[in-house]
Formats: C-alpha cells, structure tokens, sequence
C-alpha cells in the first residue's frame, strides 16, 4: 500500500492527535470511576475535583508542589519508555530511584564543603545516573547473557536494592534516631522559592530543568542518533534487527543501561533539591508510577514530561481532597488510568486499522495486491 | 518440641505463599503472567475481615475473599483476555489498583485509615495445643493440599493437559478443537479464588485488616513459581523452603548471624539466579505473556 493512500498518518500533528486518543479515552474513564467512588463517601464530585484543581493549579504553593513531583515522575517516566522502545520492560525504577538518590547523598556528603557548586552538583548527578545505570545493567545483562526475564528480575531486584540499601541506612549511615543520613556538605541545587517568592515554601527546586533537559536528551537519541535507531529497531522487530546486522543483545544492556541512569537521575529531586539527605522510602511509588507516566505519554519523551505533569497533579490532588474522600482516592485513579491507558491501545489501533482499510480506495488496494 | 515448633511456624508462614503460588502455577501454565497474585491476595484479605466482621463468621469471610479474589480475578482477565492489553501492565497496574482500594474502603468500611477492629477468625491459631489447633482452621489442610491437587490436576486430567497445550502452544491446542480463551478465564479465575485464600488465611491468622498487610507476599509467592519451574510439587517445596528460612531468621533473632534484611532476600536473590540459570535454568510456559 503507498503512503499516500492513507493521508491519516502523515504528519506529526494527525499522529499526535491519534496517539492522544487513548490516553485522553483512558482519562475520561478514571474520571467517571472517580465520580462514583466519590459518591460512594456521599460527597458531590464537582466539589471534590473542584478541591483538587485548587489545591494544585490555583495556588503557588500547590503548583510548587505539583513541579516537585513532575521531576520525580518525568525521570522514572523515561526510564519506563527508554526500555520500552528497546521492546523491554523496566519495572525496576523503584529501585534504581532509590540507589540513585543514596549515590547521590552520599557523594554531597564525602565532598568537601569548600568544592564549587557547579562541580559539585555535576558529580552528584553523575553519581545518580552511575548508580541508577549499574542498578539498571543487571537486569540487561541478565536478559541479554541469559535469557532471563527483565520484568521478574527487575521486580526482585526492587526488593534487594531496597533492603541492602536499608540495611546500610539503618545499621551504618543513619543519623540516631532517624532513617535518613547525615546532611550533606555540598551539592544543593536551590529551591524555585529562593528566585520566585511565589513558590516559597514548596520543595520545588531546579532539578526540574535537568528533568527537562534530560527528556530533550532522551529524544534526541531516540530520534536523532544511529544508536538510538537501532534500539527503536530491535523494539520493534529483534530478528529483523539482527538481520540487518545491529548487535540486539548489546542494544538491550545499553537501554537498560540508560533506562536505569534516568530513573537514578530522579533521586537528585529529593536528595539535593528538597531534603539534602538520602531517607528511606523516599521513592515512595514514584518508580511504579513512571509505568502510568510512560504509557499515557505513549513512551515519547514530550509526552512523558507532559503526562508527569498530569500525575503529579493527581498525586498532589490527592491531599488536597483528603478532608471529604480518602486521599487514596487518586491511586485508584491513577491504577484505572494505566488499566484503560493498557487497553484502549491496542484497541484503539485496532480501530484505527480497520477504519484506514475501509476507507481506503478500492483502486489503491487493488494496486497493492 | 522445639523442632515441632519450627515446623508448625514454617507451616504457618507458608499457607499464604502455598496457596498463592498454587494460582500462580495456574495462571502461568494456561499462559497469563501472574503478575496480579499480590493484589489478588490483599484483595482476599479485606474480604476475608469485611465478611468476617460484619457477617460474624469466618466462613462467610471465606466466602466474601473469594468473591473479592474472583473479582479482581475478571479484572485483570478483561483487560487481558478480552482486550488483549499487555499481562506485565496489567498486572502491576491491578496490585496499584487493589492496594489504593483497599485503603480508600476501609475508611468507608472501620472509619480508620490503617486497621480494620478484630475479627475471630478460626480460632486455635497459635495456641499451645500444637498440631490439632492449626488445622482446625480449613485454610491450612487446603493450602498444604493445594499444590500436590494442582499436580494432579495439570498432569492427571483431561483438562490439565488442555491447560498445558494451551500455555505452550496455543495455536495447535486451537486446532484440536480446544477453546483458548475460555481455559485461559478459568486458569486465570482459579488463580483468584487461590491468591484470595492465602490473603484470606493471612488476614483471619492475624484476626484483621491492616493496610498493604500482604507487603511483597504475593512476590514472594511468584519466586516460588518461578523457583519451583512451574512444577507444582517443587512450587511446593519453594515455599516451604522459603517460609523455613523466615521462620529460622524469627527464632535466630537474637543470635543476628546474619543482618535479618539479608535472610528476607532469599526469595527474590534465589529467582534471580535461577532465571540466569547458574544452577538448573527455569524456562517457562512457552506462550506466557502472548495472546494473541
């Protein structure tokens, strides 16, 4: 069939208006849940969604705090997606975040107080993205070695980093009588607060540019590089990627490689942005949620930073309605949105298919054949 | 008596993980990834307390779990089955889904947002009567029994061998006239009703509710499906084996061998190792994850 057959699919602004089609399918669904669980406490949905739209977008401290999580969720995002255009599943974000963010405070903390802030910060970010990708080499040699499955041993890898990083918190590094450890020395990145007076008082700060810069980062080796090219090419079609002669299991440790170094780049949120020491817990589900980021952001980099926006909204939302409904009214909100995100893709290309191939001219098909 | 002991406590601990991976083996045999044993089991848990407490017997709680297992069960099979969405998604998405539920109804539910009130449960649990006790509670002749009829099941029925064509080939299962779909539903409602007895007998043992209270159990209950290579009986003894090392690092507390984080790790280090194959490779079902 030529390309020009099917005018639908030409041009970016006809595939971003199709790719938005489940995602915002998927929304309007968790939105009717929402409205019947809602009910389910006898209050009145608008009032509760009005709630939540002002908790966060209709003042400075909420939006803060709608930025701080954006960060969070725009790295495990990516990581999600950066595997999955290698046709692979990261479910170890969590874990990778966390080993990141320790990395990461545990540099700030051996520098010397006098080391620039410019070094300082570049090193800890480098030391996030090295533990985050170590995290994340596992798993791909794992699977590129072996054969193993990336989804079961990035779950179970989860729970080791978790616990050994616990372990090493609560046994060695930690502060009496806290989970967290020593504050460190050098390697803060300030607060928004401290250039707008707007956002005083909200944890957002500017790893959210680095956040950004790293989505831009990731697109253009998607999209614009021969290695990038050749992970999108074994995510699609591995055998017709190694017939054409690209290595497929080094494609795979070096997604997930990258995959791992965004979710550790994360960590730098919390640890120098917000809190300038590593706590336990501090991931908190954030790497299980760059799966939903991910998937509503159709694994492309734009969209992930744009679809991280949305749940950290959602997350934040959450306190903002606590006082009439359970907070973890959004969680299921968030879990229904994967769910329909999950099942109206393919469903939705399906539709898509057979509507092209009705549509088409019968002149074209019979061309084709 | 300290080894009766042991043994009684490993038994204890591994109910919930026998009958869990017992639906995992299921599931993962007819080909659908059980990824979803973790909230299938919270979600048998809450039943288990909801019914339990407000229909003030642990038999209609048993019977509110299962309903609650099958539920979440349908769920994931929609989305699976029906619609084809991807069983790794799915999945993870269903645990999020029952965990946030979970909570959000039990302030409906007790009005508190960590713990349901006491609930009886079966009784004897614990106590000092040793053997008889524990098995007044149907829940633990079930879950040790669950497995070795699993085996039976899958290997000694017409309908096991059907389960098993259609986890690894499904295409040829087709062709002799097997309906794919409708064994994959029962595989996966099966697995339901077991994940929601092991959250049920955990609930009941611990005569509550209390927020995430499987915490990883359902993992755990997968490494030994995958430990055990989809066998039920060595499923079985993956369980066993690893409720002994818990059990080991709760009487050996004071001793502190080794830091008690590393014994929990057991499971999850031991899957991984298999999976790589360093000792014995585990392969599974050759259609796992593929509908299509």
């Amino acid at each position: 069939m030529s390309a020009s057959a099917s005018p639908r699919t030409d041009g970016w602004p006809m595939r971003a208006a199709q790719a938005m089609l489940a995602p915002v399918l998927a929304v309007a669904v968790a939105m009717v849940v929402g409205d019947l669980l809602i009910l389910t406490y006898g209050e009145s949905p608008a009032t509760v969604y009005h709630l939540l739209l002002e908790g966060t977008w209709g003042n400075w401290y909420g939006f803060g705090q709608v930025l701080y999580k954006t960060m969070t969720l725009t790295c495990t995002g990516l990581a999600f997606a950066y595997a999955g255009r290698a046709g692979l599943f990261n479910v170890g974000a969590e874990g990778q975040l966390a080993a990141g963010g320790f990395a990461a405070a545990l540099l700030g903390l051996w520098l010397p107080a006098a080391t620039p802030a410019g070094l300082a910060i570049l090193l800890c970010v480098a030391a996030a993205m090295a533990a985050g990708g170590a995290a994340g080499a596992v798993p791909g040699v794992l699977r590129a070695r072996f054969g193993a499955s990336e989804v079961i041993v990035t779950i179970m890898l989860n729970f080791v980093l978790l616990a050994m990083l616990n372990y090493a918190v609560a046994s060695h590094l930690s502060v009496p009588e806290t989970l967290h450890t020593e504050s460190m020395r050098s390697g803060f990145v300030p607060r928004l607060g401290g250039t707008f007076a707007l956002f005083a008082g909200s944890a957002a700060n500017w790893t959210i540019v680095i956040a950004v810069a790293a989505a831009v980062f990731a697109w253009w080796k998607l999209f614009r590089t021969r290695s990038g090219y050749e992970l999108r090419a074994v995510g699609l079609q591995p055998d017709a990627a190694d017939y054409g002669g690209i290595p497929v299991p080094h494609t795979w440790i070096r997604a997930m490689v990258w995959s791992g170094a965004f979710a550790g780049l994360g960590g730098i949120n919390f640890v120098l942005g917000y809190k300038h020491y590593y706590e336990e817990g501090f991931a908190a589900g954030s790497g299980f949620l760059g799966i939903a980021v991910a998937l509503v952001g159709r694994n492309h980099p734009i969209g992930i930073v744009i679809s991280a926006l949305l749940f950290a909204t959602l997350s934040q939302g959450g306190l903002a309605v606590n006082a009439l409904v359970p907070k973890q009214l959004v969680d299921i909100l968030q879990a229904v949105v994967i769910l329909a995100v999950a099942t109206a893709v393919p469903e939705v290309q399906r539709l898509l298919r057979k509507s092209a191939a009705a549509l088409m001219p019968r002149a074209s098909l019979e061309a084709s054949t | 008596m300290i080894l009766l002991a042991f043994l009684l406590q490993t038994i204890r601990i591994a109910i919930p993980y026998l009958l869990a991976a017992a639906g995992g083996v299921m599931s993962e045999r007819v080909g659908v990834i059980a990824l979803g044993l973790e909230g299938m089991m919270l979600g048998g848990a809450f039943g288990a307390v909801l019914g339990s407490y407000y229909g003030g017997s642990a038999w209609i709680g048993l019977v509110c779990a299962v309903a609650a297992g099958l539920f979440v069960a349908s769920l994931l099979a929609l989305c699976t089955l029906r619609f084809r969405a991807d069983q790794v998604v799915v999945g993870i998405a269903i645990n999020l889904l029952v965990i946030g539920a979970t909570r959000f109804f039990l302030r409906l539910a007790f009005d508190s947002a960590s713990n349901s009130p006491r609930v009886d449960g079966f009784g004897g649990e614990g106590s000092g009567l040793g053997v008889m006790a524990s098995f007044s509670n149907p829940l633990v002749l079930l879950g040790l029994l669950s497995l070795p009829a699993l085996w039976w099941l899958l290997w000694r029925t017409p309908f096991g061998l059907r389960a098993r064509a259609v986890g690894e080939k499904p295409e040829a299962a087709a062709t002799l006239g097997v309906n794919v779909g409708a064994l994959r539903l029962r595989g996966v409602l099966l697995c339901g009703v077991l994940a929601s007895l092991g959250g049920a007998y955990l609930a009941l043992d611990q005569h509550q509710f209390t927020d995430s209270m499987t915490a990883g159990r359902g993992f755990i209950a997968l490494a030994a499906v995958i430990f055990g290579r989809w066998m039920p009986l060595r499923v079985a003894a993956a369980c066993l084996f690893f409720a002994a090392a818990e059990t080991l690092q709760i009487q050996l507390q004071g001793i502190q061998l080794v830091p008690s984080q590393f014994v929990e790790l057991i499971p999850y280090v031991l899957t991984i190792v298999a999976l790589a194959g360093v000792v014995g490779k585990s392969v599974p079902p050759a259609a796992l994850g593929k509908v299509e």
